[in-house]
């Protein structure tokens, strides 16, 4: 067992946790942030990306151990004051999504994309989102929601 | 997951110090956790290494570029050294699987992990890289052994890898559709000493082309390849592609990575 202590969406937390724990399950397990998904759970699919010191990262693959100390953003500490991020309006507004269990991963790695290019074209944004696979809806409203998303911050 | 040991450090010495024959070492985790949790590889002891200052940073002279092993893909990709003393491999590292496996993934591990379909050991191939570790220097040529297997000796850890700019080059990959990584790629560097072609995705580890080395010292033009016949009988074949299939997409990668050389 190790004591940690993280900066997650904004608020202090000191946990006690073992040496394997991911930071997946420590996120949706110990501090009931669960719109954090585990899909694959083999750092394939893109549904448990979070942010971790301001880059987007699969947390099914990142010990909590390891970030010690780090500031995590997951998708429940985008919106501010009940305000939707703009990326998330975007996918709402797009009906960027079906059954939702990507989303939240794919929220997050688009909003890490914009921090890294402003406008991106259509090819860079499929490009980027190639770690975050989606399962029914496809990707046309998702690339639409991202550059709106764009425009719009 | 099974249980273990974590631990995080500090030095190159306390790292090969706490390195038993339970342990191993991790770094960006893209490979070793993924493994752990397929109970394909169990440790004692986990061994992180990302926090060894000597393990990090990009340095370049007129003939190297050398680059620390826990360097993550991304910050080659991103790296304007890199991308000046040698486009063809920060091009390589922004194709890296994806941007979130480019956020931690990063160069030790992937040539220590050697798997016979990354990008990483076809560049140390073709650039005549120097692996340092914390014993001594390996030559690439002497470095990738088979499947999987390095000539790295239990404990001994990657701290850097020197690559030696040539006057141009290029890597071509073919990239598996699903995860990205090559289902052939060919990296062309000419040399003032010759041109290297290395293959990676091909056969069971990474390889020099010695026919299309020769070809292309004589002339080096994409249509020195044509009519170079691939031998079918190493190659591998998987539901990903037959080994026919594999000996024409070296050819055409060959080729397109020569063109492109720059
Ligand atoms: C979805 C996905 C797609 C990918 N696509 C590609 C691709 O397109 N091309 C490609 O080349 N790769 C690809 N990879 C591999 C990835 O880029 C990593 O390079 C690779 O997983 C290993 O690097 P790591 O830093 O994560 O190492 P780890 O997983 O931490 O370690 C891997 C192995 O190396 C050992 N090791 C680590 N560091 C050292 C060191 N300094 N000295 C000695 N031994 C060490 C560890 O003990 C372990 O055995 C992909 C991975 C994933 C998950």
């Amino acid at each position: 067992m190790k004591e940690v202590t993280l900066e997650v969406n904004g608020k202090k937390v000191t946990k006690q946790i073992q040496d394997h724990t991911l930071l997946s399950t420590f996120v949706r397990d110990q501090l009931n942030l669960t719109g954090t998904h585990i899909g694959c759970d083999t750092s394939q699919c893109g549904a448990c990306v979070v942010h971790v010191d301001g880059k987007s990262v699969k947390s099914c693959t990142l010990l909590v151990a390891d970030i010690d100390g780090s500031k995590v953003t997951t998708i429940e500490g985008l919106s501010q004051n009940g305000e939707l991020h703009p990326m998330q309006a975007a996918f709402k507004k797009h009906h960027g999504l079906q059954c939702g269990y990507c989303t939240p991963g794919m929220i997050m790695s688009s909003v890490d994309l914009l921090q890294n290019k402003k406008n991106p074209s259509d090819e860079e944004i499929r490009e980027w989102l190639e770690g975050n696979i989606c399962r029914c809806t496809g990707y046309q409203n998702i690339v639409a929601a991202v550059k709106e998303a764009a425009k719009n911050s | 997951m099974k249980a273990f040991n974590y631990h995080s450090a500090s030095s190159v010495k306390e790292a090969t110090k706490l390195a038993s024959s339970n342990s191993a070492y991790l770094s960006g985790g893209m490979t070793m956790i993924p493994s752990m949790k397929m109970r394909l590889a169990n440790y004692k002891d986990v061994i992180d290494v990302k926090k060894i200052k000597d393990l990090h940073g990009i340095k370049v002279t007129s003939k190297s570029v050398v680059i620390g092993a826990a360097t993550k893909h991304a910050d080659v990709a991103n790296s304007k050294e890199v991308q000046k003393a040698i486009p063809s491999l920060s091009s390589l590292a922004s194709r890296i699987g994806d941007a979130q496996v480019r956020n931690r993934g990063t160069l030790g591990g992937s040539i220590a992990n050697n798997d016979p379909t990354a990008c990483y050991p076809s560049a140390c191939l073709a650039l005549n890289a120097i692996i340092h570790t914390s014993d001594r220097k390996i030559e690439a040529e002497k470095f990738f052994k088979g499947m999987f297997e390095t000539a790295l000796k239990k404990g001994e850890l990657i701290t850097a890898v020197e690559f030696q700019i040539p006057e141009k080059s290029h890597y071509f990959k073919f990239p598996n559709p699903a995860s990205r990584y090559a289902m052939v790629g060919v990296y062309v560097a000419k040399h003032k000493s010759g041109v290297h072609v290395a293959i990676t995705g091909a056969q069971s580890v990474v390889y020099r082309e010695k026919n299309m080395e020769k070809a292309l010292n004589d002339n080096f033009s994409a249509s020195a390849l044509n009519g170079i016949s691939i031998d079918t009988s190493e190659l591998n074949s998987d539901i990903h592609a037959s080994a026919e299939y594999r000996a024409s997409l070296i050819l055409s990668s060959a080729k397109k990575a020569v063109e492109h050389c720059k």
